[in-house]
């Protein structure tokens, strides 16, 4: 144990002890490989292929906040191949709901990148499969450090977030000189929602708050399906997906929302001139 | 009246989680506390230092937010008689975030140093102020909105004007944002203003130099608040923030590194909807 002694002042007269250890945290025991069983029960036992050169999960190594970690899914098909992603599902394995959500995309959507931001609970393997349309499945996986253990995979603020429950808001973003050759735009879905988890147990009553979260959100420009989301507990409070699609020419952008208590939100922006 | 400064220092197994500033408050009848340390170790070392120079019942034992550098050692503390106190968000948060906090530091500082660590929660809550009597000296308390957390609270001494401010100001320590960075702007121009004769921080030395010395965290706090602002108005994702906001303080503070970039995400995520 510490030798410390534990020092004591009057307030009046205070002094600072400041030593700065700065340690970090250390790396639990090793467990096994939940991913195998994770992989057969989400894919019905389908055949899951190596991804590498046909897409991407990009996430920061060490999780800042772990409530609210940045993943990004592209598709990263080499020019030429034909094949177009249906589907990406990203799953964090050590989650105790491991697929944080799946992102199907429109036939027309044009979708290249979809980025979201997710819960990481623990140290843990991310992989990121692509349903592809030749109708095979392909993998990708990174490793994200937790934060310290100060940061907690819940809500800082639930009371703002619930007083304004539902709320929509669709950012068009400029374009830089790149995406505006290839004539992609890029726009994000918000929604505030405290997407509770439904794992946390009220201490008087001893009953588990129930969750509540948005467990579906679909996205169209004009009657075209831009993508669909089908999320779970892993997606942080406010669920926020930013993406890039190829426009149709549709006036509008349109966004649906449903949560576990079947509210439906609704909302729809004019497209905004590429500046 | 009493305050143990801790270290500067994330909690690890050397320091058995005694990092943040612990305070005690003697009165004619009863003793209070502020505060019970990052282990269940730290807080037994609390109430023995207390047991050494009174044997006055403690009545309440005052948690300044959930953090758990401040609660571990509630569980030293369970007596007759004995009250917790908090704000009124304090159990909900204790409720999503202990047990999350017990795996993560039994990972982090070892079973011996979690040994005996129970998440205790308050059952006087404070909602807006709230007066405790200790015989010859009232506290006042106060709760907040939400700020470095959404379950803060200050307790002022009025016989003295000292100001036990919990985590809603930091010294040295990079200010942590885990509640709403507006809330925390709005907090400190708030303390700023009030007529107090030191103030305690949650984390660092104790203040006279009032409220000059609250500056740093002003504008640290700013910096973020501009910084991220300018980012989001550009079309920045949240990594970009993460890497680049704030940068500017990094000489000022230490813990820089552990915190900043969290304070950066947490806040975009809370601009954005600005």
């Amino acid at each position: 144990m510490s030798g410390a002694r534990f020092r004591f002042s009057c307030v009046a007269g205070l002094a600072i002890a400041v030593l700065g250890l700065g340690i970090g945290a250390t790396l639990g025991e090793s467990k096994d490989d939940p991913w195998p069983d994770i992989a057969f029960n989400a894919f019905n036992g389908r055949a899951l292929v190596d991804g590498t050169g046909l897409l991407a999960i990009d996430m920061p190594y060490r999780a800042e906040d772990a409530a609210i970690v940045p993943v990004t899914v592209r598709a990263t098909l080499p020019a030429g191949d034909e094949r177009r992603v249906k589907a990406f599902t990203i799953i964090i394995d050590e989650n105790p709901s491991p697929v944080a959500a799946t992102f199907t995309l429109g036939a027309n959507s044009g979708v290249s990148s979809i980025s979201t931001r997710v819960r990481v609970d623990s140290y843990t393997n991310v992989h990121a499969v692509a349903e592809l349309s030749d109708g095979k499945l392909y993998v990708v996986q990174t490793y994200v450090k937790a934060s310290g253990g100060c940061s907690a995979p819940t809500a800082k603020n639930t009371d703002d977030t619930v007083a304004s429950l539902g709320q929509m808001r669709m950012r068009q973003f400029a374009n830089d000189t790149d995406m505006r050759a290839s004539r992609a735009r890029e726009a994000q879905i918000m929604i505030r929602h405290p997407n509770n988890s439904g794992l946390q147990m009220d201490q008087v009553t001893r009953l588990y708050v129930p969750p509540f979260f948005v467990h579906d959100m679909k996205i169209w420009q004009g009657d075209d399906l831009i993508l669909s989301m089908d999320g779970g507990i892993s997606i942080s409070q406010d669920p926020n997906i930013r993406f890039t699609y190829m426009p149709n020419g549709a006036r509008s952008l349109r966004a649906q929302a449903t949560d576990t208590d079947n509210h439906v939100f609704n909302g729809d922006w004019p497209v905004e001139a590429q500046m | 009246m009493f305050a143990h400064i801790g270290d500067i220092a994330l909690m690890n197994r050397e320091n058995d989680g005694a990092i943040a500033n612990l305070s005690f408050v003697i009165g004619d009848d009863a003793v209070v506390v502020i505060d019970t340390g990052g282990s269940a170790l730290e807080g037994s070392r609390l109430l023995a230092a207390i047991r050494s120079r009174t044997d006055k019942p403690i009545r309440y034992v005052i948690n300044t937010h959930l953090h758990p550098d401040h609660v571990f050692g509630n569980a030293a503390f369970v007596a007759e008689g004995t009250t917790f106190v908090g704000h009124k968000n304090l159990p909900r948060g204790l409720a999503a975030r202990g047990p999350f906090y017990v795996d993560a530091f039994r990972r982090i500082m070892g079973d011996d140093a979690m040994a005996g660590v129970k998440i205790i929660a308050p059952t006087l809550l404070v909602s807006d102020e709230m007066r405790l009597d200790l015989g010859g000296r009232s506290l006042l308390l106060k709760a907040w909105p939400a700020a470095h957390t959404d379950t803060d609270l200050t307790v002022l001494d009025e016989k003295s004007g000292i100001l036990f401010a919990g985590d809603l100001v930091f010294v040295r320590h990079v200010p942590v944002v885990d509640g709403s960075l507006r809330g925390f702007l709005a907090a400190t121009d708030a303390l700023a203003h009030m007529p107090v004769a030191k103030v305690i921080p949650g984390h660092g030395a104790g203040i006279e130099d009032w409220p000059r010395a609250l500056e740093p965290q002003r504008r640290y706090l700013a910096r973020l608040r501009d910084d991220i602002r300018a980012l989001i108005a550009r079309g920045a994702s949240i990594d970009t923030a993460a890497q680049t906001a704030g940068q500017s303080e990094k000489g000022y503070w230490e813990l820089f590194e552990d915190y900043n970039a969290r304070n950066a995400t947490a806040a975009f995520a809370e601009l954005e909807w600005e």
